[in-house]
């Protein structure tokens, strides 16, 4: 279980993260939404301890995220970030590998190995696997960002909006293998999504975020309602039930 | 690493440094040592001139290409290196410290002040990188070079003062033909310190992927980078004590091996070791027969192929994801 109490976050003046509290069950996959600058990613960074609070605490699994060891905490817990950007030159599987890192420290065995197989599978990234990072398309890098994260093999797995530039097909499979990761192996899976209706189709539970508050949370049936999407982002919305999901328009 | 070119790599590597040995003022034959027909002075010039000459070439060599490397990691930029990033010129600053307040001090502990400047160099010179928040590329190498010419303005400013300037200028461009038995040793520091980077590589790897991916990673980036800080330091500080600057090193060969193989310190590490020794002794030897009898210093030769080279960096490389 992650245990959001009372964070904030502030940058000079502005506050951003406006003491969020929040309890995240152990399994399912969980979805983030909210208008941009809502303090979505910043939330993600402080869970992860990428990013120092201002005030408040984190817990997972009974370990506070400020104090414990970064080494424990990266056999439990992983993030992907919004935007990223490596300068090191490194090929897909060398990157795939270093996902690995905490538990090998850079001596992969043989069952790294079998990780990393696996996760270059799953993403379909075989073909590409001797490829330099700067030498992939915008997706194709994507996908082997999520490819190392899913190697590191954690029970949480945070992704700050993994469909990022990825295209229709690869985002629905990219979906469909986070959420079977949650179900199947019982992984945690929190990701930021920009798009309602694969929050809607794919979370267990979708929380939504507004000018660094928690403004509403519950289950895809509680949020994917016209009257809470138009006020979460004052644009007209409608929603219709299709095939059992409920799919909002807003064109 | 394919060992097939390693190895061919590693043969060429001992040509030159064997050819090293007999290139000079004095001409030693490989043939007349072998057949025991050497005199007595060709063995004194070997033994107490040109092996360490050679050995120098090599451990330096390794070595500024090492702490090159390790410097780009930590900076996460492909343009620094040690003479980029003030840390060559505050080792300048260190060893005039000693000039000026305990002359005598033996070699090690001259390496010792030179190093703790040039970490202090180098660690001003990372703080600023954190505090300036949109770092384009080039403004990295920029801030490097500003810091560093304002150290040696500083340098400069009391050598001339103390009438110190003579001496201060030997160093400043690295010159091998000053090494002699007995005068290079502290080198073998900065080998065991090249060691130690490989030890530590897949550390370093992590951390040139930034701080966020080495938190993710439970790497502690803090450790790394003054770990990495210890290492380049005490590197440098170490050839700037024995021969001098020997600049571009840094720049040429990590640059390189990183077009080749990429980043991943495991594998490239000994590639660059390999071409940093490769690299200095071509420079040592092309400095020392180009206009002999006299000598041309390494820092020299590599002062203009590393300009052209960073040249070509800036311009040819312009379009891809330095
Ligand atoms: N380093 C920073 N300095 C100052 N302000 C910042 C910084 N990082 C983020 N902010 C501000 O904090 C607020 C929240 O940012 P955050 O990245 O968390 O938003 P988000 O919900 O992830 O938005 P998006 O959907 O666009 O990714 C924004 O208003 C942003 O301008
Ligand atoms: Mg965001």
């Amino acid at each position: 279980m992650i245990e959001v109490s009372g964070v904030s976050k502030s940058y000079g003046k502005t506050l951003v993260v406006d003491g969020v509290t929040l309890s995240l069950p152990k399994g399912g996959l969980t979805s983030i939404i909210g208008p941009n600058g809502a303090g979505k990613s910043t939330l993600m960074s402080m869970i992860a301890r990428l990013l120092p609070m201002d005030a408040g605490s984190v817990v997972v699994d009974g370990l506070d995220v400020t104090n414990v060891s970064g080494d424990v905490l990266a056999r439990r817990l992983s993030i992907l970030r919004q935007d990223n950007h490596l300068t090191a030159r490194l090929t897909v599987t060398d990157l795939v590998t270093f996902g690995r890192y905490p538990y090998s420290k850079g001596r992969p065995t043989l069952e790294d190995r079998d990780h990393v197989e696996r996760a270059i599978d799953y993403l379909g990234l075989a073909d590409l696997r001797h490829r330099f990072l700067d030498e992939l398309s915008g997706g194709q890098r994507q996908r082997a960002f999520v490819a190392m994260v899913l190697c590191q093999d954690t029970d949480y797995m945070l992704f700050d909006e993994p469909l990022n530039n990825l295209d229709i097909s690869h985002s629905v499979s990219m979906m469909k293998l986070l959420r079977d990761s949650a179900r199947d192996l019982g992984k945690t899976v929190v990701m930021v999504l920009h798009d309602i209706n694969f929050a809607s189709c794919y979370s267990d539970h979708i929380v939504v975020m507004r000018d660094g508050r928690l403004f509403l949370q519950g289950t895809p049936t509680d949020i994917v309602r016209q009257e809470i999407l138009s006020e979460i982002y004052g644009t007209e919305f409608r929603v219709h039930e299709l095939d059992g999901n409920r799919i909002a328009t807003f064109y | 690493m394919p060992l097939k070119f390693f190895l061919p790599a590693l043969l060429l590597t001992v040509i030159l440094a064997f050819v090293s040995l007999f290139v000079g003022v004095r001409d030693v034959s490989p043939l007349d040592l072998f057949a025991g027909a050497a005199d007595q002075r060709d063995l004194m010039v070997l033994v107490a001139s040109r092996v360490p000459r050679t050995v120098a070439l090599v451990l330096a060599g390794s070595g500024m290409a090492i702490a090159g490397t390790i410097m780009q990691m930590l900076a996460r930029n492909r343009f620094v290196e040690p003479s980029t990033a003030g840390t060559v010129e505050s080792a300048g600053l260190g060893m005039l410290t000693v000039l000026l307040i305990a002359p005598d001090m033996p070699v090690i502990a001259k390496m010792l002040v030179a190093a703790a400047f040039s970490m202090a160099g180098t660690a001003l010179f990372l703080s600023i990188l954190r505090a300036i928040p949109l770092r384009s590329i080039l403004m990295v190498p920029l801030v490097g070079i500003m810091l560093g010419g304002m150290i040696s303005a500083v340098t400069t400013f009391f050598a001339y003062r103390f009438d110190l300037l003579q001496s201060m200028g030997a160093w400043a461009s690295g010159d091998f033909s000053v090494v002699l038995r007995g005068r290079y040793e502290i080198l073998w520091v900065a080998f065991a310190l090249t060691i130690a980077a490989y030890v530590a590589a897949d550390r370093f790897t992590v951390a040139g992927m930034g701080e966020d991916f080495s938190s993710n990673l439970g790497l502690n980036y803090r450790k790394v980078m003054a770990l990495g800080l210890v290492i380049v330091s005490m590197v440098t500080a170490c050839v700037v004590v024995t021969a001098g600057v020997v600049p571009f090193l840094g720049l040429i060969v990590p640059n390189v091996v990183s077009m080749i193989m990429g980043d991943n310190l495991r594998r490239s590490l000994p590639w660059i070791g390999l071409c940093g020794a490769a690299l200095v002794l071509v420079c040592d030897i092309i400095g020392r027969i180009i206009n002999a009898p006299f000598e041309i210093p390494v820092g020299a030769v590599l002062g203009i192929v590393g300009s052209l080279f960073f040249l070509y960096l800036l311009i040819g490389r312009r379009n891809r994801v330095a």
